[in-house]
């Protein structure tokens, strides 16, 4: 389907007929989420880019769109997507990006996908075009619907058009790496970004401490030769592999969880552990432990918990909402997809 | 229901002297900063604990009492203008610092603390609160997350929205709403995003966890003046284009320049047409590449003239008079009406030159200010409230830049929120099923629409009666225009 027309009326004979949707992108994220529907939507012919002029500093594109030409397009001006959104097995779509809502390792110092999401336009559950937020960057007209979609698994309506903020790519970076413990170096990682350096992301995995350095090259350089900690060359393969989940640990027999936590949380004591990221506040394990247990140290480290790979990505399994969000999740869901068709059983924790 | 015995249910949930009823004592709270808009309060309750909040809560809800929440009183759109035969609850004893967390950088404030209190209280450690809308010595953290506040800094450092990890609200039923987390995010719907900027239309923010930012080393600034505000337009987007993100940019235009140098004598080049304000921060190092960086630009986009900042005074200085451009401009006219869309950068020209058009047809002068990095354009329509028909005549103008600012691809608010000004705009801006869906998203939180209502998100009956509503996109005029 290639136009809102098309897309709008499948929904409402679908909402007609009580015939469930499944919303499709590529599917390079099957592995977490994939809803079980009498139908599928596919979205991916839906595509191209609108409006994108680099001075304005945003994009609109639509949502069937490849990720990966939306960043080399980007690229070509010089500018990204500064929240550095996973690409999964080399695919993805803008739609799928911002309903799963993920960013990838600069997240803890350039924001999260959610704060460059400018406006949407929404396909709800009655077949109705919606349009929130806009094209300008500062926008409070109106509740902010566009944010709400970030995150939100295709439940609430069909994403159609995304218009997102995009910052110019930085001038120079170099990655430091420094050996520590594991409780040294979240203290580290926080450490460091209570101070004006050019951080853009950090890890800790092994007993190694990377810290990416990003911004004017003389900037980068006095923060390295403060810092300490040897030089890195071609350190970008490192970050990729954990923007884009190709690093080893990733693909354990085990299933990996996503626990995103309190920055300063003590070592969590979990056997597994793949990675910390996000300056200590994403901590990726590989573990056999139940549910409610990775759930309870999640809580502990005033976070919460995702089973991310290995689980039954029919009804993805994240900790509990507490009980007064239930009945507001469940009504905001009734607000935008009445009959119940989008995406059953997501995002599946109400 | 008769109001003493709304004040008996009351008292049961905070102290009498607590609550004012008095005209006196209420008369403080009919208006907020759009003074002009006023209703004088019903009942006036001042809690101090979120308990009480909560308690007070259910009895309105009980009784079908609606209830507006009130912190500063600086908005500028009437976003705390009281409703008739209404509760005002207002937030402004709620002023404690409950925490600043060095190592995490996070601190957890009460909503009526006021925004710059948290940088103050921050200074010490190197961290500071990022957003600093200019009301931000009187301006409440709580007012803050209900219209989104955002600054003179936001293209680089973010909206409120941006800079929040967690708000603990209380739901109209009175129960106590955990929304974000510690965390960078949190399980769920992204209700912390949804409620910043809600104008209190969904909960009472009783406290906020605000992300705190590590103090910039050096902050210097370039003052360019140009004899064209195409010109000045043009050196903005080339900035950017560059891939430079100043920490500040703004700009004013002749009227507005020359208004701030006979207030505050900044020393502005007063015979230039726009007057740009570039800021860079950071590490000596990258203040002094982003620097030279902007000179370059700004020189070869025409600037007549350049000058930086040599010491902190000086920065000031140069801020003092963008800072101070409304009382400025109020001291050439009676009265004037301050405006607050957004458009696309590259729009600028183009705009500026229709409400200079508009002003004649209107016969009103305008000056205008405007935050060049995100688009955020606030002209100033001078008036004069005492002449018959002149107030009447100044509205119809604002909503025509208003209009304008749609139809461009841009919005009706920026940064002031709709409140009860620009609710008739919003039937401009928003179609009916998506102004369905807003009463959808309000139900969700407050079922029997009694928190701040009236605000925000207009009725379609009163879209339909004002003769505003919202074309259907291809029969729109400028069809043509790309626009969300």
């Amino acid at each position: 389907m290639n136009s809102i027309e098309e897309i709008s009326g499948f929904i409402k004979d679908c909402a007609e007929r009580q015939r469930t949707i499944g919303i499709k992108g590529s599917s390079s994220k099957a592995f977490w989420v994939s809803p079980v529907a009498d139908e599928a939507l596919d979205m991916t012919h839906y595509q191209g880019i609108i409006d994108y002029e680099p001075s304005e500093l945003v994009m609109t594109v639509k949502a069937g769109t490849s990720l990966l030409e939306v960043m080399n397009t980007l690229d070509k001006e010089g500018q990204v997507l500064p929240f550095e959104p996973p690409v999964f097995n080399h695919a993805g779509t803008i739609g799928g990006m911002v309903a799963s809502g993920l960013s990838g390792p600069r997240r803890a110092y350039a924001g999260s996908l959610r704060d460059y999401v400018l406006g949407v336009r929404l396909i709800d559950g009655l077949g109705q075009d919606l349009h929130f937020g806009g094209r300008v960057i500062k926008n409070v007209a109106g509740f902010d619907v566009s944010r709400l979609m970030a995150g939100a698994l295709g439940s609430l309506g069909v994403i159609s058009e995304v218009s997102l903020k995009v910052m110019p790519k930085p001038q120079y970076e170099k990655t430091i790496s420094l050996t520590m413990s594991e409780s040294q170096a979240i203290h580290t990682m926080n450490e460091l970004a209570s101070k004006p350096y050019p951080l853009s992301a950090t890890s800790y995995a092994q007993g190694e401490l990377r810290i990416r350095l990003s911004g004017a090259e003389v900037a980068v350089k006095s923060a390295h030769a403060e810092i300490g900690g040897e030089l890195l060359e071609d350190a970008e393969p490192w970050w990729q592999s954990i923007r884009n989940q190709s690093a080893s640990c990733f693909d354990s027999q085990k299933p990996l969880w996503r626990l995103s936590v309190k920055s300063t949380a003590k070592p969590l004591g979990l056997s597994g552990q793949c990675l910390i990221e996000w300056g200590g506040a994403l901590r990726w394990i590989n573990s056999e432990h139940t549910p409610s247990q990775i759930f309870k140290v999640a809580e502990e480290a005033r976070g919460h918990a995702q089973l991310f790979r290995k689980g039954n990505p029919n009804k993805p399994l994240s900790s509990p909402l507490s009980a007064a969000l239930i009945p507001i999740h469940q009504r905001l869901k009734n607000n935008f997809d009445p009959k119940g068709i989008f995406n059953p059983g997501l995002p599946g924790n109400f | 229901m008769d109001r003493n015995h709304l004040v008996s249910l009351l008292s049961q949930c905070l102290p009498r002297e607590s609550i004012l009823t008095e005209t006196e004592d209420v008369k403080p709270f009919e208006t907020d900063g759009l003074s002009a808009y006023k209703q004088l309060p019903w009942i006036v309750v001042l809690p101090t604990e979120e308990s009480q909040v909560q308690a007070i809560l259910k009895v309105c809800h009980q009784h079908h009492i609606p209830v507006v929440a009130r912190g500063s009183g600086t908005g500028l759109s009437g976003g705390a203008l009281p409703v008739e035969n209404g509760v005002l609850l207002s937030l402004s004893k709620f002023t404690k610092i409950l925490s600043i967390d060095a190592l995490s950088r996070t601190a957890v404030v009460q909503p009526g603390v006021r925004n710059l209190a948290v940088s103050e209280a921050a200074a010490p450690l190197g961290l500071y609160y990022a957003p600093d809308p200019s009301s931000q010595i009187a301006c409440s953290i709580g007012g803050n997350v209900a219209e989104n506040s955002g600054g003179v800094h936001c293209l680089k450092y973010g909206l409120t929205v941006h800079n929040l990890l967690k708000v603990r609200a209380v739901s109209m039923e009175g129960e106590v709403l955990e929304l974000g987390s510690e965390a960078l995010d949190a399980a769920g719907y992204d209700l912390m995003a949804l409620i910043t900027g809600s104008e209190g239309l969904l909960g009472v923010v009783t406290e906020v966890t605000v992300k705190l930012l590590p103090k910039p080393q050096l902050a210097q600034a370039i003052l360019a003046a140009f004899d064209d505000v195409e010109k000045a337009s043009a050196a903005v987007a080339n900035i950017i284009a560059a891939g430079i993100i100043p920490a500040g940019l703004e700009m004013m235009d002749g009227p507005a320049t020359r208004a701030a140098e006979a207030f505050v004598h900044a020393n502005y080049p007063v015979d230039a047409e726009a007057v740009l304000i570039c800021e860079s921060d950071g590490t000596p190092e990258e203040v002094a590449d982003e620097m030279t960086r902007m000179k370059a630009i700004l020189e070869a986009s025409g600037a007549l003239e350049l000058r930086y900042s040599q010491d902190e005074a000086q920065r000031l200085k140069f801020w003092a008079g963008r800072k101070a451009a409304f009382p400025a401009v109020g001291r050439l006219s009676p009265d004037y009406y301050c405006i607050d869309g957004t458009i696309p950068r590259k729009t600028l020209g183009y705009v500026l030159k229709r409400i200079y058009e508009l002003g004649r047809e209107y016969n009103l002068e305008v000056a205008n200010v405007f935050h060049a990095g995100d688009g955020n354009l606030h002209p100033l329509i001078l008036f004069d409230a005492a002449k018959e028909g002149e107030f009447e005549r100044t509205e119809a103008y604002a909503g025509k830049i208003l209009e304008l600012c749609v139809e461009v691809g841009g919005t009706i608010t920026g940064e002031h929120g709709v409140g009860v000004e620009k609710i008739n705009q919003m039937c401009s801006q928003f179609d009916s099923p998506t102004l369905s869906c807003f009463h959808g998203v309000k139900a969700s939180f407050d079922q029997e629409g009694l928190l701040n209502p009236g605000k925000l998100i207009p009725s379609l009956h009163r879209c339909a009666e004002h003769g505003r509503m919202h074309v259907h996109h291809n029969q729109m005029s400028h069809s043509h225009l790309p626009r969300f």
